[in-house]
Formats: structure tokens, sequence, C-alpha cells
């Protein structure tokens, strides 16, 4: 078996990639992606966690499943925005949506 | 570290989803980047197995790559020929490169034996880290995990929570992205 700093070299890595995609994108479906980057390195290292610390719980599994649901909840509702967007103003550019913007 | 399936198939697993990751992070076509994206979520799936977490990668090939990126798939489609000619990254792009590059290191500083061979302190947290896991776990069955959701002394308060989310969540999608009819 892998050391754990392995796997959480990994989930860092990907948070990484995340956090670049939230903050570089023009496009706000690759900027939920990006979301999703980092949702999916937080809940690799619960279940990472739960591995190599407290194996004998059940309770990281179950936590990172609720992490699933939430996730799916965002990005349900983010989509939705985004289509909402797109009929009124014709754009899923984020810099292009200022109308709260002073 | 002895180079064995294990270390072979985390290896391989890592690349997978780092690579589709950057694949996600700086692909041109958006289609490209969600089929990445789900190349990605794969590979954690598959960490997922060796982590001996059977139902998570189920779940995750069900609900990430069934559900969530096909949806993006959707929206995609749904809302092609808007970015034009344009750039895909925006003009702050440098400075998003150099905040996710200084979290990156920071972790890896704190996390990995690197750390503590630059000496200095870094060791604080990753001293306490457990090397192995402790030997063969009995494998958390489908059953067990149902058991504890629905359980009293379980997690049943947070499930039915969570149940009141998605239906929020689905009610409030609907509403957002419906056509106005005046």
């Amino acid at each position: 078996m892998v050391p754990l700093w392995m796997f959480l070299v990994v989930s860092a890595g990907l948070f990484s990639l995340g956090t670049f995609g939230v903050l570089s994108r023009r496009n706000a479906i690759a900027i939920l992606m990006g979301v999703e980057l980092m949702l999916n390195a937080a809940n690799l290292n619960l279940v990472a966690f739960w591995r190599y610390v407290n194996p004998s719980e059940i309770n990281g599994q179950i936590f990172a499943a609720f992490v699933f649901v939430v996730a799916a909840a965002e990005a349900t509702v983010g989509l939705a925005l985004i289509l909402a967007i797109y009929m009124k103003r014709h754009t899923v550019v984020a810099e292009d949506v200022n109308l709260l913007k002073w | 570290m002895e180079l064995n399936w294990q270390t072979i198939s985390f290896l391989i697993f890592a690349a997978m989803t780092l690579g589709s990751g950057f694949m996600v992070v700086t692909s041109r076509n958006l289609f490209h980047a969600v089929l990445s994206l789900m190349m990605s979520l794969f590979g954690v799936a598959g960490l997922y197995v060796l982590l001996v977490a059977p139902f998570l990668a189920a779940v995750q090939v069900l609900v990430y790559i069934g559900a969530i990126a096909i949806l993006m798939l959707f929206a995609i489609m749904l809302t092609r020929h808007v970015m034009g000619n344009r750039e895909i990254l925006n003009d702050q792009w440098m400075g998003s490169a150099v905040v996710a590059g200084i979290v990156f290191f920071g972790l890896l500083l704190v996390l990995t034996p690197i750390g503590d061979e630059l000496g200095g302190g870094f060791d604080k947290f990753g001293a306490n880290l457990p090397e192995d896991a402790t030997g063969d776990v009995d494998y958390v069955t489908v059953d067990e995990i149902g058991r504890a959701l629905v359980s009293q002394d379980g997690f049943v308060l947070p499930f039915e929570v969570t149940s009141l989310l998605l239906t929020a969540a689905m009610i409030g999608a609907i509403v957002v992205a419906r056509e106005d009819e005046a």
C-alpha cells in the first residue's frame, strides 16, 4: 500500500487545478467544472483519511457520500442559473454578467 | 515502497486523474473539457477502489460521470457558439496560476516528507500522518452503509436533511431555468 501522503499529494494537485480553473476560465460552465474538481479533491482526502486513520468506523464513507449529494445539488442549481442567464442575456461568459456590478 | 500491483495502479490512476484534470482547465473546446472531466472522475473512482471503498467508487461513476457530467454536456450543447473567438482564459489567469501554484506547493511542504528534508519545522502536521494502512480492513458493505444511514444512533437526521436539500435544489432549478410565460 502506498503511504498516505501520496494520496494527499494527488488530492492537493486536483484541488490546485480546480482553483486555477475557477479563477481563470471565462465560461461559467468551465468554472463549474473547476468547482467539481475541487469537490472531488476534498472527497478523496476524506476517503483517504478514513482508510488510513480509522478504517473500522463507517463515518468517513458516509461523510463522503453526503458530499456527493451536495455536489449534485450544487451542479443542478448552478447549471440552471447558467441556463437562465443564457436565456436572458445570451452569454455564458462570467465577466459579461455584470448586472450587480457597481 | 515496493513496486507491486497496488503501487502501479495507484500511479496509473493518479496520472489519469491529474492529467485529465489539467486538460479540463486548459482545453479550448468545452466538449473536450467535459470528456476530460469524466476521465478525471473515473481516475478518482479508481483511487476509491484502491482505498477499499467500492461503494463510493460505484456512486462516483453513477452520480458524477453518469449524472453531473452528462448534465454539463447538456448545458454545453444548449449554450454552444457563444464564446466566439474570445480567449478561454480571462485577464487574470497568470495571477490565478500563481495562486494555484502557491496552494499546491504549500500543501506539498506541509504534507510530504519533502518538507521534513528541507528542515524548518514543516513536519508539525506531517509527522503524525500514518505511513501505512493498518492491515487489511473488512469491506464496508452497502448493507452496513444503508443501516448506518437510517438508524437512529447513526445518520438518519443528516440523511433526511439531505433529502430536503435535494428536493429544494430540484424545485429551485426548475423555477430558475423555466422560461417566462409573460
